[in-house]
């Protein structure tokens, strides 16, 4: 649990500016801590947000999400080995995996279980709570597309795919996916170029990674 | 027009009801795939990897949704490419995040520069 204290501030700014923001856009309060609670996955949380509020449809919303969070397949699967204990215990504390504790749980070249679970349990309090504490202040903020919000998910989505884009492979994708977004948005409704540029992923296929990496920590 | 007011407010308080529902439908769908997402290794898969195909599809997921949201949040519009004020402020937040600012540092910057051209324009 130590561990996690120096990355305490981030988790706790997103959760605030992920209450804020859906508090502002007519997500609502509830809905916005319930996500943190059971979806606890920021980049995902803050996707689904920015697709409801251009106006792309549910099915949009769910994709985009769920293409996000299917890097916590691999991420999962590279930590698999140090779970203990029976079925319900490992579901359980499987839910403590998140970029930032799996990062933490891996930095002394093996997996850890109670760096894993402690700053897992940490990030956990500190998302949900700081979402409840945003939904709290989000009401003092009138017109939320005035103060430039929809810029400032653009901002964040930009920030979260730079410690990917080191990578050859993955900046060829992301231009590829930012063409098919580009070309398709005058001619589909919001949401739909998002899960088209999602099939860019499909360069993976022709050339395999050589070594098996998984998401990188936020920061 | 009372008439005309009643329909009006009826048809708004059908959209808040279509908001409110379909926000619930994502938060129990993509909370019910994350969480299988993330027991998927430790509860199926055990000590097994990947297929490396399978690997390095999966890894490019992220990047690949991260950047079309990045386009669609700057250039969306309805049904068309939109050059407006979103524009200056994403490019701020860009020349934030390539001097190393924090993420919630480049996120302020491209909602005030936005804002700020907003209202000069």
């Amino acid at each position: 649990m130590r561990a996690a204290l120096p990355l305490a501030p981030s988790p706790i700014l997103f959760g605030l500016s992920y209450g804020v923001l859906a508090d502002a856009t007519g997500f609502g309060a509830f809905a916005a801590v319930v996500m943190s609670a059971t979806t606890f996955a920021g980049a995902a949380q803050f996707a689904s947000l920015s697709v409801l509020d251009a106006g792309g449809t549910v099915a949009a919303a769910i994709l985009a999400a769920i293409f996000l969070n299917a890097r916590y397949i691999a991420i999962s699967v590279t930590v698999a080995s140090i779970f203990p204990g029976g079925k319900l215990r490992r579901l359980a504390e499987s839910q403590a995996i998140v970029d930032e504790s799996w990062a933490l749980a891996g930095r002394r070249g093996r997996f850890e279980w109670p760096i894993l679970i402690g700053s897992g349990l940490v990030f956990y309090v500190l998302w949900v709570g700081s979402t409840a504490a945003g939904t709290a202040v989000g009401g003092i903020l009138e017109d939320p597309n005035a103060l430039g919000l929809d810029a400032a998910f653009a901002a964040l989505f930009l920030a979260l795919a730079v410690p990917y884009l080191h990578e050859a492979r993955a900046r060829q994708a992301a231009a590829l996916a930012a063409v098919i977004t580009l070309v398709l948005t005058p001619f589909t409704p919001a949401g739909v170029p998002i899960i088209a540029a999602s099939a860019a992923c499909l360069l993976g296929i022709r050339r395999p990674a050589k070594s098996p990496s998984t998401g990188s920590p936020w920061w | 027009m009372p008439a005309g007011n009643q329909a009006a407010g009826e048809i708004a308080l059908h959209r808040i009801a279509l908001v409110v529902s379909s926000v619930w439908i994502v938060v129990t769908v993509v909370g019910a795939a994350t969480i299988a997402f993330k027991a998927a290794g430790p509860l199926l898969i055990g000590r097994r990897s990947l297929p490396p195909h399978v690997q390095s599809v999966v890894d490019l997921l992220a990047p690949v949704m991260l950047i079309a949201l990045v386009v669609t949040q700057t250039f969306g519009g309805d049904e068309e490419i939109t050059v407006d004020a979103r524009v200056v402020g994403v490019g701020a937040a860009g020349v934030a995040i390539w001097l190393r600012a924090h993420v919630i540092v480049a996120m302020a910057v491209a909602a005030a520069v936005t804002a700020g051209v907003r209202v000069i324009a």
